[in-house]
C-alpha cells in the first residue's frame, strides 16, 4: 500500500499551524496586553518573548511554505480569496517585528510610538488572523451574517491569544506584574469562554457540512467529549489563577499548559469540521495535492530536518528557562 | 498593458515587496559573516575592544535581521495572492526548493539568532560563538535555495511532465540549473560588498562624530579592504554571469545592450536614450565593434538584437539603463575602495571629506543591488520562467481595487520602517562614541540605551 502523502502533508500542516497559533499565539497576546502595563513592566514582558519572537513566527512561514508546496492548487484559491484580512496581517506582523528593535533603540517619544505600534500590530495581526479562520471556516463565502461570523471569531482569536500571553507572562514573571498576568489571564479566560460558545453555536447555523458533521447520532455523544475536555480544563485554569492570586501552592505553568490544550482541542474539533475539505466544500486535500513526485522530496527533507529544528527549538528554550529578565538585552 | 491594469498593479506591487524585502538580506548575509570574524577576534585575543565591536555590529545585525524577518514573511504570501498562476503550473519544483529554505534555514537562522543575542551570558563562549556561525550559515543557505528558484525560473531545467503536469524530472538538474553557480556567486559577493560598505560607511560616520575612536577605525579599516578585495572579484564574476546569460539568455543581453537588430560588428552602446517605437538608440555614444568583443571576444563576432525575438523579447529601455546603474555604481565601489585602502596604508586614518564619502556609500551596494535585480527580472520579460509560463498568465482575479488598497498600505508601512531603519542606524552609530574607546565595552550594550 503506497502512503497517502496528501493525508500525511495534512497532518504535518496542521501540526506546523496548530505550532504557529500557539507559539506566536502568546507572544501576539503579550503585545495585544502593552498598553495594561507600565513602562518597566513592558521591558520584562518584552524581554521575556525576545529571544523566541522570531522563530515563533517561523512556523507560519512553514504553515503556508507547506501549503504551497503541497497543495499549489489550494494556496492561490485560498491567498487570494483572503487578500485583504492577508494583508492587514502582514503589516500588523511587520509593524509589530520591527518595533522589538525600534523601540528600545528609540528615545523620548520615538519610544512612544513604537510601543504604541507593537501593541497595534499584535492587535492587527490576531484580529486578521481571527478574521482569516472566520472566512476560510465558511469557505469564504461574502455577505453580512459571514462578515458578523468572521468579525466573532476575529474576537475569540484575541482573546485565545491573550489568554496564551497571560498565561506565559504568570510563569515567566513575578510580584506584581505576575499577578497582573494572572487577571489578564482570567480575563481572557472570560472572552475565550463566549467566544468558543458563540462559534461553536454559529458554525452549524453557517456551514452546513458542519452541521451534518457534529449533528449525526450516535457519534454526536463522542464528539461532545471535546468541549466537555475543554470545560474541564476551562475550570481548572480559573481555579488554578485564583489560588495562585491568592498566594496558594500551585504550579505556575498551570495556566499556560492549560491554554495550550484548550487550543489543541479547539484545533482538533476544527480539524474534523473541515476534513476533507480544504477550501470547504469545493477542494480537497487530494484534488489540491502536488504530484507525488514533489511530495515525496519535501516529505523526505521534512522528516531528516524537521528532528533538529524540534531539538534545537527546545534547547532554545531550555537556555532561555526561568524568570524574564527586566532588560531587552541582559 | 495600460495604467490600472491589474497585471500591472500586481508587478509593481510584488516588485515593491520584493524590492524591500532584498535590501535588508543583502545586507545580513554579508553581515553575518563579518561578525563571525569579529566574534572569531574576540575568542582568539580576548580584547574587551573586539567585544565592544561585536557587541556594536550584533545590533545593527539584530535590527536588519528584523527588517528582512518580516519583510520575507510577506513574500511567503505574495507568491500565491499574486501569482496563483505560478504555484498551479510549477508548483511541483517551486514548492520543493520553497519548502526546502523554510526548513533548512528559517528556523536554524531564527532559533540561533536569540541564543546569538540575547545568550551571551546564558551559553558557554564555544557555543555562544557556534551560535553566532550558524546564523552565517543559515543566511547563506536561505541565498542558496531562493536563488536556486529564482535561477531556475530564469534558466529552467530538469522538467518532466507526468500525468499532465510538469515535474521535476531530475533534482539535480533543477538547482544546478545553468544560470545558478553564477547567478548565486555574484549575489554573495553583493552581499558581501553590500555589507562591507555599510560596515565602512557606518563606522566613517562614527568617525565623523567623535574623532578618536579606535574601534571605529579599525571596523573602517575592515570594511575598505573587504571592499576593495570583494569589488574587483565582483566584476569578475559579473562579466562571466553576463556570459551565461549571452549563452542562455540571448534577449536579455540584447535589451542590456540595446542592441535592436542583429548584426555582425555590434558596436557598444555607452550612453544612448532607447526608442521603442521606432526600435533604434537616440543620442547614442558608442564604440565601434565594443559589444561584438566584449560579448563574443571577436570584433566581428554577431550580437543577436531584439527583432530576432519579438514579439518575446524584454522592454529595452529600463533593463539598459539598469545595467549602466549597477556596472556604475560597481565601478565606483572599487576605486573608492581602492583609494582608501591606499589612503590606509599612508596614514591611520583618514581625511574628513573621504570620510564624508565612505558616509555618503554606506547604502551604495543597495543601488547596485537592486539596479541589478531590475536588470535581470526585467530582462526575463515576458516570461515567468523562461520558455514555460508567461507572467500574464500567472496573475490571479484579485480586483483593482483590492491590489491597490494593499499597495497604498505597503508603501505607507515600508516609508514608515526605512525612515526609522535608517535613522536608528545612524543613531546607533553616532551614539557612545565618546566612552567606545575599546576600554569600557560595559557602555556599549543596551543597559545604557534602554
Amino acid at each position: 500500500m503506497t502512503p497517502d502523502l496528501p493525508l500525511i502533508f495534512t497532518i504535518l500542516m496542521g501540526a506546523a499551524i496548530l505550532a504557529y497559533v500557539v507559539l506566536d499565539g502568546y507572544d501576539l497576546g503579550v503585545g495585544m496586553l502593552m498598553p495594561a502595563a507600565d513602562a518597566r513592566e513592558q521591558n520584562i514582558m518584552v524581554a521575556s518573548i525576545g529571544p523566541f519572537w522570531d522563530a515563533n513566527e517561523t512556523w507560519l512561514v512553514l504553515g503556508v511554505g507547506l501549503l504551497l508546496a503541497a497543495f499549489p492548487a489550494a494556496h492561490g484559491v485560498v491567498l487570494t480569496a483572503l487578500y485583504l484580512p492577508v494583508t492587514a496581517m502582514l503589516i500588523g506582523l511587520m509593524l509589530r517585528g520591527v518595533a522589538f528593535e525600534f523601540r528600545i533603540k528609540a528615545q523620548g517619544w520615538h519610544r512612544e510610538l513604537w510601543n504604541w505600534l507593537f501593541w497595534f500590530g499584535s492587535f492587527l495581526a490576531s484580529l486578521a488572523q481571527g478574521f482569516m479562520l472566520g472566512s476560510y471556516i465558511t469557505g469564504f463565502e461574502t455577505g453580512f451574517a459571514y462578515l458578523l461570523f468572521a468579525l466573532m471569531v476575529s474576537g475569540s482569536v484575541c482573546g485565545g491569544y491573550v489568554l496564551l500571553g497571560g498565561g506565559w507572562l504568570v510563569l515567566r514573571t513575578t510580584g506584581a506584574l505576575q499577578q497582573k498576568a494572572l487577571g489578564w489571564t482570567r480575563w481572557g479566560l472570560l472572552w475565550v469562554a463566549l467566544g468558543v460558545a458563540l462559534v461553536s453555536l454559529a458554525t452549524p447555523l453557517a456551514s452546513e457540512t458542519v452541521r451534518g458533521k457534529w449533528f449525526d447520532f450516535p457519534r454526536t455523544a463522542a464528539l461532545m467529549l471535546l468541549p466537555l475536555a475543554s470545560a474541564a480544563v476551562w475550570i481548572w485554569i480559573w481555579r488554578l489563577t485564583g489560588r495562585l492570586q491568592r498566594g496558594e501552592s500551585a504550579p505556575e505553568w498551570g495556566p499556560f499548559a492549560g491554554a495550550v490544550t484548550i487550543y489543541v482541542l479547539a484545533f482538533a474539533g476544527l480539524a474534523y469540521s473541515l476534513f476533507p475539505y480544504l477550501v470547504m466544500d469545493r477542494i480537497t486535500i487530494w484534488e489540491a495535492a502536488a504530484h507525488p513526485s514533489a511530495l515525496k522530496v519535501v516529505l523526505a527533507g521534512a522528516l531528516i530536518v524537521l528532528p533538529f529544528i524540534i531539538a534545537y527549538t527546545v534547547f532554545s528554550y531550555r537556555v532561555f528557562r526561568g524568570k524574564a529578565p527586566d532588560k531587552f538585552y541582559d | 498593458m495600460e495604467p490600472g491594469d491589474p497585471l500591472l498593479i500586481a508587478r509593481a506591487q510584488f516588485g515593491l515587496n520584493i524590492a524591500f524585502h532584498i535590501l535588508f538580506p543583502t545586507i545580513t548575509i554579508g553581515l553575518a559573516w563579518i561578525l563571525v570574524y569579529f566574534r572569531v577576534q574576540y575568542a582568539r585575543t580576548g580584547e574587551a575592544a573586539w567585544l565592544a565591536t561585536y557587541l556594536l555590529w550584533t545590533k545593527v545585525f539584530a535590527l536588519t535581521f528584523a527588517m528582512g524577518v518580516v519583510t520575507g514573511i510577506v513574500m511567503s504570501f505574495q507568491f500565491g495572492t499574486n501569482w496563483p498562476g505560478y504555484m498551479n503550473s510549477v508548483g511541483n519544483v517551486a514548492g520543493p526548493l520553497l519548502a526546502f529554505e523554510v526548513l533548512t534555514a528559517f528556523f536554524l537562522e531564527a532559533t540561533f539568532l536569540g541564543v546569538m543575542l540575547f545568550g551571551m551570558k546564558r551559553v558557554p563562549g564555544w557555543m555562544h560563538l557556534a551560535s553566532t556561525v550558524l546564523v552565517a550559515f543559515g543566511t547563506t543557505v536561505s541565498a542558496f535555495w531562493i536563488l536556486a528558484l529564482n535561477s531556475w525560473m530564469q534558466t529552467p531545467a530538469g522538467l518532466g511532465l507526468a500525468d499532465g503536469q510538469l515535474i521535476a524530472a531530475d533534482w539535480w538538474q533543477v538547482i544546478f540549473n545553468p544560470s545558478f553557480p553564477y547567478r548565486l556567486t555574484h549575489m554573495l559577493l553583493a552581499s558581501g560588498l553590500t555589507a562591507a560598505f555599510v560596515v565602512a560607511g557606518l563606522s566613517a560616520w562614527r568617525l565623523l562624530q567623535a574623532c578618536a575612536d579606535a574601534a571605529a577605525l579599525r571596523t573602517l579599516r575592515t570594511g575598505i579592504l573587504l571592499a576593495a578585495v570583494l569589488a574587483p572579484a565582483q566584476a569578475f564574476v559579473g562579466d562571466l554571469h553576463g556570459l551565461n546569460t549571452l549563452e542562455h539568455q540571448p534577449a536579455k543581453i540584447a535589451a542590456m545592450e540595446a542592441v535592436w537588430k542583429t548584426e555582425k560588428g555590434a558596436p557598444l552602446i555607452l550612453f544612448a536614450i532607447p526608442n521603442a517605437s521606432e526600435q533604434r538608440n537616440d543620442f547614442a555614444i558608442q564604440i565601434p565593434r565594443g559589444a561584438s568583443l566584449i560579448l563574443k571576444h571577436d570584433p566581428d563576432a554577431e550580437i543577436k538584437g531584439i527583432d530576432a525575438f519579438a514579439p518575446d523579447a524584454p522592454p529595452v529601455a529600463p533593463v539598459f539603463f539598469a545595467f549602466r546603474i549597477m556596472v556604475g555604481t560597481g565601478m565606483l565601489m572599487i576605486a573608492l575602495s581602492w583609494f582608501g585602502a591606499w589612503r590606509m596604508r599612508k596614514s591611520a586614518t583618514l581625511p574628513r571629506w573621504l570620510l564624508w564619502t565612505f558616509a555618503g556609500f554606506t547604502f551604495s551596494g543597495w543601488i547596485a543591488t537592486l539596479a541589478g535585480w531590475l536588470v535581470t527580472e526585467i530582462g526575463r520579460q515576458p516570461w515567468l520562467v523562461t520558455g514555460v509560463l508567461r507572467t500574464a498568465d500567472a496573475v490571479g482575479p484579485v480586483s483593482e481595487a483590492q491590489l491597490g488598497a494593499s499597495l497604498t498600505g505597503y508603501i505607507l508601512t515600508y516609508s514608515l520602517m526605512l525612515v526609522a531603519y535608517i535613522v536608528v542606524l545612524t543613531h546607533l552609530a553616532g551614539k557612545g562614541s565618546a566612552s567606545a574607546d575599546g576600554s569600557k565595552p560595559a557602555a556599549i550594550p543596551e543597559s545604557t540605551l534602554a
